[in-house]
């Protein structure tokens, strides 16, 4: 019963309470002193967004996980690397994404120049092998002031050595680059044991141009338009791949390590346009040629037609290295003196006689000729074939003049006969060396096509063609001229060209006429009236 | 050699500082000198590290620009190396760059340039057969510009004694003929030629020389190089000549900085396209070639200080480049 409490008690108890309450008071002023000061330190910096409090606290667990020697010592470094540790997590928000540049693609692509497959070993010590010697190559080259780079060459190496596995070569050489505006290319000369199979491939394509055109021919004779009966001059047919300008194949890279691709044979339309024209290489092979007069082809043709110019101006070699082979006569009466084989006996000429005359060099690639091919063809012949076969086609009245064979200088020709062309000298030679002249090798430019150099010493040599692929234009190159417009047709006496009557004469003559009529009805009205009266 | 500006200033000062000391104060100007030649070998340390197609970066560079055909064989190259740290020592050049060559008919041109305080005015180019025995250039002045251009046709011969002799009729008002005699040395059309290829097709990139308020262009010693995707634009590069084209729009200026973009830039070039941007050797050097001057390369390492042109070949300018783009 809390009545009947005692009064001594109450008090008790009451100064319990108080002193309690007290306590409580004291206590509650700590807490809230210690709840102030709690606040206080967890208020955010606001330079840096973090608080004394949680500071502590990590630095506490730090030190509790650590437990560093002297650790009142290193408490200034341990705060300074919590602090620091915070700053490195809030930076990388960003990742760097991996981008394959264009350097990383391409590097994956020559890794594969560098696989050796170790089963060919052997058999290559034994056999010869097509691929050239491009160390030994490079290092003349490096002699002579050309060239492009050794690491270049040596990945050129590889990559020709992929394409001698990959088909079947007989003979492999580096022909060169040439430098084009958006990429260059590299030009491998291979001659391959599989030379029928492109022909065909030509046939069937024909064929099929020939197919789609009647289909065009049944539409129009609904129509009934007048059909032209021009027929262009025939074309001058190419040579057979393996002579003449197709004697070699090209292939054709952007980088060593990409796939090679084989370049198309050329057509002499194309290097007699291709000699009229000057155009710089864009890098991509079907690009078209935008030009006056119009090349008939890509960019990869016009490639092929200037690879086959610069080689026949361009290749040479020490005279007596090749030996033409005589064949036997062909039918029509022409010795065909297209091919040569190498001289096992040649012995090689000094350089420092190399260097000085140019009639120790010969030219060993067939000149073109103007028609664009190197052996010439007679056309007329041929439209006379073809005029038998089609019985349509009326005979001509005259027979066409005989056109004058074209005669080119023949194989293995010194190169102290070529022409001087815009008042140049076409070769400039030199050795490689002056200061040590016993081990130097006789180096011969270009001045007709910048860029062709070969070299000689003892008994090797090359060619090899570092440039933009045009020639020497001298002082300015001139398009050539649209044609004159054809005149007019001379009239012959069954036809001749009559003015058109003008609105008046039409008029008089109509007057004219109509009057003849009434008099000739005034006079039949007489006749009648005449008749009637009698 | 060093920095010549600098090397000037620290001396002004010094002996500015030795003289009012009277020669009492010995020990501080002792110190004095031993800064001076700490501050020298820094500045040796600072200058042969950022080099651009200099005699000092020769080894490497020349492998750099090799993907346009022409190199230089290792006995030029040895010989390079020797000649033209005498030619430095003797002209007392900053630095000497090897310009290139001009092929000529019989013989060839090497052509070197040094360079002084102000890179794009103080010039001076030489000539040599053999990589050895260098003879100064004269400066290419308007007048014998105009002669040359009237005169010199057809190949360098190679023999810098020869002259070009051209005759030019002059029609005057009253149907009289004034015949025109003009005649121009080879060695003067060399001046003339390397001149009109330093104007018309010299490449730096962008932020690699800088205009110090005094007005003189140096190089930037903490230009770290462009990078690659700076380097795939023909906005980066420049032309390293008097600059010509003023820009007049302020929105394009405002991302301009003055120290850098004193320079004409290469996108500005007439006819478009007269500039050719590939990447070389395995697609890590970024090549500029010139189409108007056939035979110049411009190199630069992307992310790289180094960065350099050179021009071998005939000194013809391509003036078929309408026909031909």
């Amino acid at each position: 019963m809390t009545d009947t409490k005692d009064p001594s008690q109450e008090t008790m108890e009451g100064e319990a309470a108080e002193e309690e309450e007290e306590e409580e008071e004291g206590k509650s002023e700590v807490m809230q002193s210690a709840a102030t000061l709690k606040a206080f330190l967890m208020k955010n910096s606001t330079k840096t967004n973090m608080n004394v409090y949680d500071h502590l606290t990590q630095l506490l667990m730090k030190v509790m996980d650590e437990q560093p020697n002297d650790a009142v010592d290193v408490i200034e470094d341990l705060s300074h690397d919590v602090k620091r540790s915070l700053y490195v997590d809030k930076q990388s928000t960003l990742q760097d994404v991996p981008q394959a540049t264009a350097a990383e693609q391409l590097a994956e692509q020559q890794r594969l120049l560098f696989s050796h497959t170790g089963d060919t070993v052997e058999e290559e010590e034994e056999e010869e092998t097509p691929l050239p010697n491009i160390s030994e190559i490079g290092f003349f080259l490096e002699h002579a002031g050309v060239g492009l780079g050794r690491e270049e060459l040596q990945r050129i190496y590889l990559a020709l050595k992929q394409l001698v596995e990959s088909q079947e070569l007989v003979r492999c050489r580096l022909w060169g680059k040439i430098l084009g505006v958006e990429s260059s290319y590299i030009v491998a000369e291979v001659e391959s044991k599989e030379l029928e199979e492109e022909e065909e491939e030509d046939g069937e394509r024909e064929e099929e141009e020939g197919v789609a055109e009647p289909e065009e021919g049944e539409v129009s004779q609904r129509d009934q338009l007048p059909q032209s009966t021009y027929k262009p001059p025939p074309a001058v047919p190419k040579e057979i791949v393996g002579t003449g300008a197709n004697k070699f194949l090209y292939y054709v890279c952007k980088e060593p390590g990409l796939p090679w691709v084989k370049l198309p044979s050329v057509t002499p339309a194309q290097i007699t346009v291709a000699r009229q024209i000057r155009k710089f290489f864009t890098g991509k092979m079907d690009a078209p040629i935008e030009s006056y007069p119009p090349f008939p082809g890509n960019e990869a043709n016009y490639l092929r037609a200037q690879i086959a110019r610069i080689a026949a101006g361009t290749h040479v070699s020490p005279q007596g290295f090749f030996l033409i082979m005589e064949e036997e006569d062909d039918e029509e009466g022409e010795a065909t003196q297209d091919s040569y084989d190498v001289n096992n006996d040649f012995e090689g000429i000094p350089p420092t006689e190399m260097a000085e005359s140019l009639s120790t060099w010969v030219h060993h690639v067939q000149h073109v000729l103007p028609q664009g091919r190197c052996t010439w063809l007679n056309l007329a012949l041929k439209a006379k074939e073809e005029a038998d076969e089609d019985e349509e086609v009326e005979e001509p009245d005259e027979e066409p003049d005989e056109p004058e064979p074209e005669v080119g200088p023949p194989l293995l020709t010194p190169l102290s006969q070529d022409a001087e062309v815009f008042n140049t000298p076409p070769w400039t030679s030199k050795l490689s060396s002056i200061l040590t002249s016993q081990h130097a090798a006789a180096v011969l430019r270009s001045n007709l096509w910048p860029g062709a150099f070969a070299y000689a010493c003892g008994k090797k040599f090359e060619n090899i063609y570092v440039g933009w692929g045009l020639k020497n234009a001298g002082d300015g190159y001139s398009p050539p001229v649209p044609p004159v417009p054809q005149k007019e047709y001379v009239g012959d006496e069954e036809i001749t060209e009559a003015k058109d009557p003008s609105a008046e004469e039409e008029r008089a003559l109509q007057e004219a006429l109509a009057a003849q009529e009434e008099d000739l009805e005034d006079s039949e009205d007489e006749e009648e009236s005449d008749e009637a009266d009698y | 050699m060093f920095n010549t500006s600098l090397v000037s200033r620290i001396t002004h000062t010094l002996t500015r500082f030795v003289d009012i000391s009277n020669h009492r104060r010995s020990v501080q100007t002792r110190l004095c000198w031993l800064l001076y030649i700490h501050v020298l070998q820094f500045e040796e340390i600072r200058v042969t590290r950022v080099k651009k197609m200099d005699s000092q970066t020769l080894y490497f560079s020349l492998e750099l620009v090799a993907g346009s055909g022409h190199i230089l064989n290792i006995e030029q190259r040895t010989a390079l190396q020797t000649s033209l740290m005498i030619l430095r020592k003797n002209y007392k050049f900053g630095r000497v760059l090897f310009w290139g060559k001009i092929l000529g008919l019989k013989e060839d041109y090497f052509i070197a340039q040094g360079r002084g305080e102000d890179e794009l005015k103080d010039k001076k180019n030489l000539y040599s057969f053999n990589c050895m025995d260098w003879f100064l250039l004269p400066p290419a002045t308007n007048c014998l510009i105009n002669e040359v251009s009237k005169a010199a046709r057809g190949r360098f011969i190679g023999d810098p004694s020869h002259v070009y002799e051209r005759v030019l009729r002059i029609h005057l008002e009253e149907d009289e003929e004034h015949e025109e005699v003009v005649k121009v040395s080879e060695e003067n059309r060399l001046a003339v030629t390397i001149h009109w290829i330093d104007e018309e097709a010299s490449v730096v990139p962008r932020g690699a020389f800088i205009k110090n308020p005094h007005g003189i262009v140096q190089m930037n010693r903490s230009f770290c190089g462009l990078s690659d995707s700076e380097a795939r634009k023909l906005d980066s590069f420049l032309h390293f000549r008097e600059p010509r084209n003023q820009k007049e729009s302020i929105l394009g200026m405002c991302e301009l900085n003055q120290t850098i973009d004193f320079l004409d830039v290469l996108s500005d070039d007439i006819p478009k396209g007269s500039w050719s941007l590939q990447f070389e050797c395995a697609r890590k050097v970024c090549v500029l070639r010139s189409l108007l001057w056939l035979g110049l390369t411009f190199y630069h390492v992307p992310v790289t200080p180094h960065s350099g042109y050179i021009y071998i070949g005939n000194g013809y300018r391509n003036l078929d480049l309408n026909f031909m783009l």
